[in-house]
């Protein structure tokens, strides 16, 4: 368990690192570490589907994000600007509600039982009548393509909706000089 | 959008169709294997990026190709809300499985999965790719 350990450090610093640096196109490629940490982080606690698919959203997402920045800007000017008064405050405050968050987290996650052990009473059932319900062999794909579908199409909606919203952002026709 | 040096072309040109078949083989095996529409949705639509990267047309093409992109995705929305709604009509349930199971194991089973994946394919590649080109190619069109 000690390198799920490592891995999740490295994808904090990984993301401090992209928050903070000033090239852009840095910051991208940080990003980029943090997914690829997130689907190593998958595979070792065996979840090969969802590796799969974050493998392939994330290095879609840094191909947009590069061709992206190569078109407009690289330096990100809001970093390391002399921070006010009211910019101090809500970050102390911030901080505050973070550690009291984190504090509370521990205390809860104590009482957790084991991961995946025992198997909670919706997934049990999945897992015995998946094969013999829908003929699947992939237990993944039968839960979010038959019993759960609704929830499939919920989410084709949501990417439907997005991509509608960034093509009418960047729409030609209509829009004012 | 210009294109990118000679190499990068020859070797889009050789390594795009192996994306592509990887691509349909992770959708046409969702049910049987780690993957399913969704992957080898974004896989086709990488495999359509690079080619576009690499290649690069003018700014007429690419709203050509996006308002093919467009069609294509409404196009599997529609098929998988009609896989539903057929579920609906024939047997009573929508979503349910109305298809024979066939045999675990074997490419054609599962019922209505291996339908649904392909589906959700056509609708998650063809939306990445009209993203892509709105926010790739907005300069092109905003200087027009």
């Amino acid at each position: 368990m000690i390198e799920l350990y490592l891995f999740l450090a490295f994808i904090l610093v990984a993301a401090i690192i992209a928050t903070e640096i000033k090239d852009l196109l840095a910051a991208v490629i940080s990003l980029g570490a943090v997914g690829f940490a997130v689907a190593i982080v998958f595979i070792l606690v065996q979840a090969p589907d969802l590796a799969i698919v974050q493998i392939v959203v994330e290095v879609l997402t840094v191909v947009i994000f590069v061709a992206v920045i190569l078109r407009t800007t690289h330096v990100d000017e809001t970093i390391r600007k002399k921070l006010s008064g009211t910019q101090i405050f809500s970050i102390v405050l911030y901080a505050f509600f973070a550690i009291l968050f984190l504090i509370v987290m521990f205390r809860s996650l104590q009482e957790m039982p084991d991961f995946g052990n025992p198997i909670m009473r919706v997934a049990s059932e999945y897992i015995k009548l998946g094969l013999p319900k829908t003929g699947g062999a992939n237990l993944v794909a039968d839960v979010i393509l038959d019993f759960r579908a609704l929830d499939t199409l919920g989410e084709a909606t949501v990417l439907f909706t997005s991509a509608i919203g960034v093509v009418a952002l960047m729409r030609k026709s209509g829009r004012k000089k | 959008m210009k294109g990118m040096s000679l190499i990068v072309k020859t070797i889009t040109n050789i390594v795009i169709g192996f994306i592509f078949i990887y691509g349909v083989y992770i959708i046409l095996h969702g049910h049987l294997t780690p993957g399913g529409g969704f992957a080898g949705g974004v896989i086709i639509a990488g495999a359509f990026i690079l080619r576009f990267l690499a290649f690069g047309k003018g700014a007429k093409s690419e709203k050509k190709s996006s308002t093919t992109a467009s069609i294509f995705e409404s196009i599997g929305g529609l098929l998988f809300v009609g896989i539903a709604i057929s579920g609906l009509l024939l047997a009573g349930t929508f979503f349910l499985n109305f298809l024979p199971k066939g045999e675990p194991f074997y490419l054609l089973s599962a019922g209505i999965i291996p339908l649904c994946n392909i589906a959700i394919s056509i609708k998650v590649g063809a939306g990445l790719f009209s993203i892509f080109l709105a926010l790739a190619a907005m300069k092109y069109v905003m200087e027009d």
